[in-house]
């Protein structure tokens, strides 16, 4: 199907932008990379009045280290990622997760802003956020916010970015040698939304595990940290019958509801598999 | 209400174009419609079968997620294009030589994948192959001929087998 009309516009830097964000509300959508932005209207999801096309905007496009983190761009694409030896050398959680994003063809052009923005429960960026708690920059009106991922996914498609704010960027913490991150999700075929995922960042010292966080994608209405499943982990070695008391504590963390995709069981049980492949990996890089 | 339009200039393959675009339309609208350059196809137009890939500033993007003004300043690249240039020559042949097409809906947007394939993963097994791929549908061939062809090809540019051919 063809997009319902609408307006455009390329402002020519993030004042303008802003401007426009603020004069048209709910009725401008920002464009980034498109990729999902353009599906929905062209299924008719979306029926936005004015496209503020933002990639005439300088400086959304860096990959930057920080005292506090790598700072990426709003505009930064997953190819870009992908590619890049910074990320893969410093924030290799969400090194890993990329090649699970959708296609090449829409890895080229889809961006690490309008994937966090738009907050889709199946999307890898948003759980890796929230694995490393990463923090996500906004700007408005009133000027920059920083809002940490634990209170930036809010719901199905609800974030705490509102409708004036553009979000610029996204800042992980840079991993230390005492971490361990690893990323799995399951699909049908490669490329297509995960059935069920999980983006985990162990601490270990000398085979034990201190700290665990445990992001699950496709389970919920939002990525979801299971705190019950990463709590039972510290203090452990990872072996099979941890993994056994991890997957039981996963019942307090996860209420998947069945849909065309498969059961609530289904669900909870492939929530199990990722989990026991993870820490099977943790076990060998230990 | 009168629709917006606005100016674009961009290359299509060899050709400067400049002229006023809706700004609801994609960007293989704007070549099938306007241009006459049907060979980029449209299957879902949502992202999902990879008919309409064509090349925007040398990277493989999907036509129907892109609009026509987002091109503005662009260099936009279709089958017809990369055909002439003579890019895609063996991936052709082997696609004729395998039957790695029936209908043939699929082709445009599947050569441009196994043109990334060879020049960026070009040690891929046919599993990878496989998963590099998983992004264009074809209802035709069972898939099994499509790795095969780029396979061969792979295949033929490591041992330099493929002599006289446009690389």
């Amino acid at each position: 199907m063809k997009a319902p009309a609408f307006d455009y516009v390329k402002p020519k830097d993030l004042p303008e932008a802003l401007r426009l964000l603020q004069q048209y509300g709910a009725g401008a959508q920002v464009l980034a990379g498109g990729q999902s932005l353009m599906a929905i209207m062209n299924l008719g999801l979306a029926m936005p009045e004015i496209l503020v096309d933002i990639t005439g905007i300088d400086g959304l496009r860096d990959i930057q280290e920080t005292a506090h983190g790598i700072r990426v761009g709003a505009l930064v694409t997953h190819a870009t990622l992908e590619s890049s030896a910074l990320i893969a050398q410093k924030v290799p959680l969400l090194w890993q997760c990329v090649p699970h994003v959708a296609h090449m063809a829409i890895r080229n052009v889809g961006t690490i802003g309008g994937s966090t923005a738009l907050a889709d429960p199946a999307a890898e960026y948003p759980a890796v956020s929230l694995a490393l708690n990463a923090t996500i920059t906004l700007i408005g009106p009133d000027g920059q916010r920083d809002v940490a991922a634990q209170d930036y996914f809010l719901g199905l498609y609800e974030t705490a970015r509102k409708e004036d704010e553009l979000l610029v960027a996204v800042t992980f913490p840079k991993v230390s040698t005492d971490e361990v991150m690893i990323f799995d999700e399951l699909t049908r075929r490669r490329g297509d939304y995960a059935l069920c995922g999980l983006a985990a960042a162990f601490t270990v010292e000398s085979g034990v595990i201190s700290a665990a966080r445990l992001a699950y994608l496709s389970i919920g209405d939002t990525p979801v940290l299971a705190e019950a499943a990463g709590r039972s982990l510290v203090g452990n070695k990872p072996d099979q019958a941890l993994i056994e008391v991890a997957q039981n504590a996963l019942v307090n963390d996860l209420s998947p509801r069945g849909d065309l995709h498969g059961s609530a069981e289904g669900k909870l049980h492939w929530a199990k598999v990722l989990l026991a492949r993870s820490l099977r990996e943790l076990e060998k890089s230990a | 209400m009168t629709e917006k339009r606005c100016d674009v200039s961009l290359r299509i393959n060899a050709e400067q174009v400049e002229r006023p675009v809706l700004v609801r339309q994609h960007l293989v609208d704007f070549l099938r419609e306007e241009l006459d350059l049907t060979g980029s196809h449209l299957g879902c137009e949502h992202g999902v079968c990879g008919a309409c890939q064509v090349m925007v500033d040398g990277k493989v993007v999907r036509g129907c997620l892109t609009l026509a003004v987002q091109c503005d300043g662009k260099h936009v690249e279709t089958i017809e294009g990369l055909s002439e240039s003579g890019v895609l020559a063996d991936l052709q042949a082997a696609f004729l030589n395998h039957n790695a097409l029936q209908c043939g809906f699929c082709s445009s947007g599947m050569l441009l994948t196994a043109l990334n394939i060879v020049q960026n993963h070009p040690d891929a097994t046919r599993d990878e192959i496989r998963d590099h791929i998983s992004g264009n549908y074809c209802r035709c061939t069972g898939y099994q001929a499509i790795v095969s062809a780029i396979e061969s090809v792979l295949v033929a540019r490591r041992t330099g087998e493929l002599a006289g051919v446009a690389r």
